[in-house]
């Protein structure tokens, strides 16, 4: 005790007028007080920048879509439905293994494998994000009236419960027999079943949120229901949001091929990920033609790993807990 | 509690009748060829209508929905049409159910077994090598479609093994890979959500209490940690082991096991009516009482939840 004071009082005596001093008085600095920089998105996007693993793919799965579309336009492409013939015998060049003229094969009737694996990464890849967006619409519409309403929550979990225990494979084959296997009934038919799973989850979110005091505060004060669930709620999701979106793609390209696999799937003059894998299946009991499952399984599995991995980066970096 | 379980059994026995006549009604918009299955062809356009009749399609519809019902209700569930003509279809059903329910029953007990624990660790050791290790694993299941790595394992271990390809009754060893290749999935889903929420309750301020009072490591694991885990987990168990009887549709073909995966699928495309209207009975039941089922464990697991008047449910 007595040290110490000892030492605060020579402080005391030493301090004079001299040691401060006025600072003058600077307008930028003033406006500068008191305000932030912080961008949501921008802190998100940094955030996300740091995982290197997520960016890398990033790039080769934008790389792998650029490639895609442009494909079709680079010189000496194949095209991926013509049966090429063998100029020796003039029969239709039967699996004919990788080659300087056909990079990847040919598969059991003769038909272009590297372009058939781009048509149908192309084709795989649209109804993938074309049903994970639609899912995510209806879904996070449906799941965010489902949570906030009181009055509508009877009639939905009702809708909800029949939704949810007619086998999701019954709509899925009767969609198809009815509509016949093209692109849009496959988008059409796992629509239908896609947003339920979406919609109650975002309605447990909601459920969560809805009565936290901000929200009263904001109800008291006669905000708009939009805008509170706009506003309020969606964006304490974002993260969650993404990351089943992440998930929704690779399930949609899984469906597929799972379609394709029972016969439901697209006809075979429509190439796309699902049935190149289930042609190959077919051979994969005679070793000597097994690149033809392996290289759409490699381009399956690289798509659906990536976005996965994207999407749980972009999920973490999106929840604002994790900024700086 | 007994209140909110009577009214839960109402609600579902209307869900189950929403559902079953939803299917009734959807199978009704096929085309009917279907239902002549390849006699078609041999068949005079006067005899497809009496065989038609003669099943009853002619009827109004209302009247073909009230005669199901009434026939279900006496335990009638029908005779196969197209998939095995005239066999009662409850025989078809129970000659197969026997091997989905082994291997679905025998998958998920090891799925457990091996998911939970690799869960419990990756918590445990977050963000080491174990952790990163699991977490790799999750991902390929997760992300690879399932169809691509069990042809894999098929293929080239039966191969590296020298075993047989193909399912025997008889022979223990056919069912070791087609039981491996089950539990993949459920291992990683089990593991990841493991480690999700042991991740998430180690957060929490009574382990940091705890901690700080110097309770034990081992304790805090398995006395807080995993009890307080396991809640949500076990909302899902006992549907999961109802379903498994609808067997898994690609494991059982390919490894030729005469079990219940496919069927469905089967009956829907041969237009079985009678057997697709069993199947999703049974199938809807089942998850209907699971979801239940999950709901009592969970108020068994943790006392705090409670299903009685006044109070939220789920």
């Amino acid at each position: 005790m007595g040290l110490y004071s000892e030492e605060i009082r020579n402080i005391t005596d030493k301090s004079t007028e001299q040691l401060f001093e006025f600072a003058a008085q600077d307008e930028d600095q003033a406006e500068k007080i008191g305000y932030s920089n912080y961008s949501y998105w921008r802190s998100t996007w940094q955030s996300f920048l740091k995982n290197k693993v997520a960016v890398t793919l990033l790039i080769l799965v934008l790389a792998l879509v650029l490639f895609v579309l442009i494909q079709p336009y680079l010189p000496n492409q194949k095209s991926p439905t013509e049966i090429y013939l063998d100029p020796d015998t003039g029969y239709q060049a039967r699996n004919v293994k990788p080659n300087e003229d056909f990079w990847f094969g040919t598969n059991s009737i003769g038909q272009d494998l590297w372009s058939r694996i781009w048509a149908g990464t192309r084709t795989s890849l649209f109804i993938g994000v074309v049903v994970a967006v639609v899912e995510a619409i209806i879904g996070i519409a449906v799941g965010a009236l489902w949570g906030y309403s009181r009055k509508l929550e009877g009639t939905i979990t009702h809708v909800y419960n029949v939704f949810e225990n007619i086998p999701t494979i019954i709509v899925l084959i009767l969609m198809s027999l009815i509509l016949r296997p093209s692109i849009s009934t496959i988008i059409i038919a796992m629509c239908i079943t896609g947003w339920v799973e979406m919609a109650r989850f975002i309605r447990n979110q909601i459920v969560i949120l809805r009565d936290r005091e901000y929200n009263l505060a904001s109800r008291t004060l006669g905000t708009p229901t939009s805008r509170i669930i706009l506003k309020n709620l969606l964006p304490y999701l974002i993260s969650i949001i993404m990351l089943r979106m992440s998930l929704a793609i690779p399930f949609a390209i899984g469906s597929e091929v799972f379609l394709t696999y029972i016969g439901l799937g697209l006809p075979v003059s429509e190439p796309s990920l699902g049935n190149l894998i289930n042609e190959g299946r077919v051979l994969m009991m005679s070793p000597d033609l097994r690149y033809q499952l392996l290289f759409p399984s490699i381009v399956l599995s690289f798509i659906t790993i990536s976005f996965y991995i994207i999407g749980n980066a972009f999920a973490d970096a999106a929840d604002p807990k994790n900024h700086v | 509690m007994i209140e909110y379980i009577w009214k839960r059994l109402l609600q579902s026995v209307v869900t189950l009748f929403i559902i079953v006549t939803a299917v009734f009604l959807l199978l009704r918009l096929l085309p009917e060829e279907g239902y002549l299955g390849a006699a078609a062809d041999k068949m005079t356009p006067e005899q497809q209508e009496i065989y038609l009749t003669n099943l009853g399609l002619r009827d109004p519809i209302l009247v073909q929905l009230g005669n199901f019902y009434i026939d279900l209700l006496r335990g009638d569930f029908g005779k196969s049409i197209t998939y095995r003509t005239d066999v009662p279809v409850m025989d078809i059903i129970s000659d197969k159910i026997m091997y989905s329910l082994t291997f679905g029953v025998a998958a998920v007990i090891v799925s457990i077994l091996i998911g939970v624990p690799l869960g419990i660790l990756m918590a445990q050791f977050k963000g080491r090598w174990l952790d990163r290790l699991g977490t790799g694993y999750i991902v390929f299941i997760v992300a690879v479609p399932s169809m691509v790595y069990f042809l894999l394992i098929q293929v080239y271990i039966t191969d590296f093994f020298n075993l047989p390809m193909l399912f025997d009754e008889d022979r223990p060893i056919t069912w070791v890979l087609p039981l491996i290749s089950l539990s993949l999935g459920p291992i990683a889903s089990y593991a990841m959500w493991m480690r999700r929420y042991m991740v998430d309750e180690l957060n929490k301020d009574y382990i940091k209490l705890a901690r700080a009072k110097g309770v034990k490591e081992r304790t805090i694991m398995f006395r807080h940690v995993l009890r307080n885990a396991f809640i949500p987990l076990s909302q899902y168990l006992p549907a999961t082991i109802l379903l498994t009887i609808t067997g898994s549709i690609y494991i059982e073909s390919l490894y030729s096991i005469p079990g219940m995966g496919g069927l469905l699928v089967d009956a829907i495309q041969r237009q079985d009516n009678p057997l697709v209207q069993a199947l999703v009975l049974i199938f809807s039941s089942l998850g209907i009482i699971g979801l239940f089922l999950g709901d009592v464990l969970m108020a068994l697991v943790d006392p705090r939840i409670k299903f009685g008047k006044g109070e939220s449910v789920r």
